[in-house]
């Protein structure tokens, strides 16, 4: 997993509550094999006209004018800014492979659904939970001003923003550990090895039907 | 000391490890794979050469992709087909238990698991599926996990998890002809798509326990369309009875000690939950979806609400957009709404009493001559396994479907989420009892009303949605 400590980037806005997975990477995607290459299929629904498939020419597709990363000012982004329980639905770790393939390492909202805040972090994007007022004002911050950044620094659990407001947000010491050294959790966890076997001797005395 | 409730009984006899900060290592006694989320999974041992760690926990079976049409010639699409055989080459390489496409226990991982008496109450549930939330019926802790998670279960044994906070949601008894998908997706429109976020919710009070153990897993199939990763109910007599028997549960001696166990898979009298939701059963309907979000839902005897009386803006916009895409004016009359196709099936609704529930609507339209209507497009029953599929046919419920006009198929995830050949058109509408009503959920534009089983059959012969209770009365 690559190692996240600070960005410093350009934010995008998605302005709608309840953005689910499947709108993130439809599930004619989820057909395939490999863990990247989902990056030009993010948001394919709403960011193409035509109906996409896997194995398409993406450069060739007509491009929906009016979605919001298809215009030219939000090129390059980095964080995405949006509303909340971001990510529900369907369990698919594609979303974040999508959304990481794309170039956005960051996310911002109000609230996310579990399983996608939890599978962000096992790919190197960091969600950031901050009060709805906080991300209101955001928006409206990077709508009034082209080439809108923030920076990010994880260690000092702290967003900047353009005239040097700083902003703090929490994250659990584990998941930040893991990304700023971009750490594998089974190598971790297989660090347990003795502990897990000690539980299992145990458990198989009280519970043997487990283990027949 | 106040008691425990069932999930931190649950958590507490699976904790491995505790870290500082509240993580900790969770044993997992029981995981399900399918061939969507597993095999970059199955990829990832490869790479680092990790052994799975038990291979005995695991079960898995392909149902997303696979066709419900005729499986003799195999599967047509190309890169469906690829993903099918990377899960029949992954399990014959590291020796899992698998019911391949031709099996006839092969379905939807969420309908076998039980039906194999694979899940137990007590055990700690993964799959690499967001509706895994289904075992908790069982009084398990059950819930969907990413693909890394799924490598990591694979490895381990363990997911590293934090402890969610406990919601129990009451609901007193309901009225006649109120289903087990009309109690939970009333349930979802009271605490709203997020309300059971970083929870884990208990459903209690005399409408669950009054439900089977299948209506109980259809209540808990949809926790996560509240939110919440785990759903779960008390083990009772009902649960017990049901486990018994089935070819994955204990015997002998084994059992006798496990029912002894089980027993205890109940919240204690005083046990302290965060938050508690109380529902009033009697004023559940039968419910309908209206939007692109389940908690857009009424009963069939209302109306389509009016974006105009929302003061929340977001919402209101949300209201505003969904009434756009599902092509409807506010205010209808939700018996006004015509369908063009209706869709009987998913992990939610495949199980054989859903087919019963059904059929008896199918039934009833026969024996008074009637059929789907003519302005119903495609009407689908899929169901849950091939040993669902089986049972129905022993019991003649196919015949019946088809002397109705219904499609009779074969087990799959088929039209709930469309990966394979089922799909809508765009601007169609359908009668699903699915669980997801999102945009292009069903096919790209399609539109997904979510219903039960006996409500979506009844639109088929109706044309249009309809209070079940006024025909089967
Ligand atoms: S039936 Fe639908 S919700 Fe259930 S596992 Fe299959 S795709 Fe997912």
């Amino acid at each position: 997993m690559e190692k996240f400590t600070v960005l410093n980037g350009l934010v995008a806005p998605m302005d709608r509550a309840n953005v689910d997975t499947d709108a993130i990477i439809p599930k004619q995607f989820l057909k395939s094999i490999k863990r990247s290459g989902f990056g030009p299929n993010l948001f394919d629904e709403w960011r193409y006209l035509d109906h996409g498939e896997p194995g398409m020419d993406n450069t060739h597709r007509p491009l929906n004018p009016d979605f919001v990363l298809n215009q030219s000012r939000y090129q390059g982004a980095s964080i995405l800014l949006a509303r909340k329980n971001f990510g529900c639905g369907s369990s698919r770790e594609h979303a974040p492979w999508a959304l990481e393939d794309y170039g956005f390492r960051v996310i911002i909202a109000p609230s996310f659904a579990d399983i996608f805040f939890n599978n962000c972090f096992k790919n190197g994007i960091l969600p950031i939970k901050l009060d709805e007022k906080i991300v209101d004002g955001l928006f409206q911050d990077n709508a009034a001003s082209d080439g809108y950044q923030l920076k990010v620094d994880l260690e000092s659990q702290t967003i900047t923003t353009p005239n040097g407001t700083s902003i703090r947000f929490d994250v659990d010491e584990f998941r930040k550990d893991c990304l700023l050294n971009g750490l594998d959790d089974i190598g971790l966890t297989l660090k347990h090895v003795d502990d897990i076997k000690a539980y299992e001797t145990k458990r198989k005395q009280q519970a043997p039907w487990l283990f027949a | 000391m106040a008691g425990k409730t069932l999930y931190d009984k649950l958590w507490d006899t699976h904790v491995v490890r505790t870290e500082e900060g509240g993580t900790a290592l969770l044993y997992i006694d029981r995981h399900l794979v399918h061939e969507v989320t597993s095999p970059q999974a199955f990829e990832g041992l490869r790479i680092a050469h990790r052994k799975p760690w038990r291979i005995d926990t695991v079960l898995a079976t392909p149902d997303h992709n696979v066709p419900t049409t005729d499986r003799s010639m195999g599967i047509e699409d190309p890169i469906a087909r690829i993903q099918v055989e990377t899960l029949d080459a992954n399990v014959e390489e590291f020796g899992i238990t698998y019911f391949p496409m031709n099996d006839v226990r092969q379905g939807i991982v969420h309908v076998i698991g039980p039906e194999e008496g694979a899940t137990l109450p007590g055990m700690t549930v993964v799959c690499g599926d967001s509706h895994t939330s289904t075992h908790g019926a069982f009084g398990a802790l059950a819930h969907g996990i990413g693909t890394s998670e799924v490598e990591h279960v694979l490895a381990t044994q363990c997911l590293v998890q934090k402890k969610m906070k406990n919601m129990q949601v009451v609901v007193s008894k309901v009225g006649a002809g109120v289903t087990a998908k009309d109690i939970v997706l009333a349930i979802i429109g009271e605490i709203g798509t997020a309300g059971g976020t970083g929870y884990a919710i208990e459903f209690a009070g005399e409408a669950i326990s009054d439900l089977s153990i299948e209506g109980r897993m259809t209540v808990c199939n949809m926790a996560i369309e509240g939110g919440a990763r785990a759903g779960m109910v008390a083990v009772d007599n009902k649960t017990i009875e049901y486990v018994k028997g089935r070819p994955f549960a204990p015997k002998g001696e084994n059992w006798d000690m496990a029912v002894e166990d089980w027993k205890g898979l109940t919240s204690d009298p005083d046990a302290k939950f965060d938050h508690v939701v109380e529902i009033d059963g009697r004023q559940i309907q039968p419910q309908v979806t209206w939007g692109t979000s389940p908690e857009m839902v009424v009963g069939v005897d209302a109306r389509v609400p009016d974006p105009e009386n929302e003061s929340d803006a977001v919402k209101k916009d949300g209201m505003e957009r969904a009434l756009q895409y599902m092509g409807l004016e506010a205010n209808t009359p939700i018996t006004e709404i015509a369908v063009d196709v209706v869709f009987i099936g998913s992990c939610t609704n495949s199980r054989i009493e859903d087919l019963r529930a059904a059929a008896v609507v199918a039934q009833k339209a026969v024996t008074e001559g009637r059929k789907v209507s003519d302005t119903v497009k495609q009407a689908l029953v899929v169901p849950g396994s091939g040993l669902v599929k089986q049972q129905a046919e022993e019991e003649g419920l196919d015949k019946i479907f088809v002397a109705a006009g219904f499609e009779w198929r074969e087990p799959g995830c088929s039209m709930c989420l469309a990966m394979n050949a089922d799909r809508l058109q765009p601007d169609e509408r359908c009668a699903s009892t699915s669980n997801r009503n999102f945009e292009g959920r069903q096919g790209q534009g399609g539109r997904t009303h979510l219903v039960s089983p006996a409500m979506a059959a009844a639109a088929a012969i109706a044309g249009h949605f309809v209070d079940v209770r006024d025909l089967t009365a």
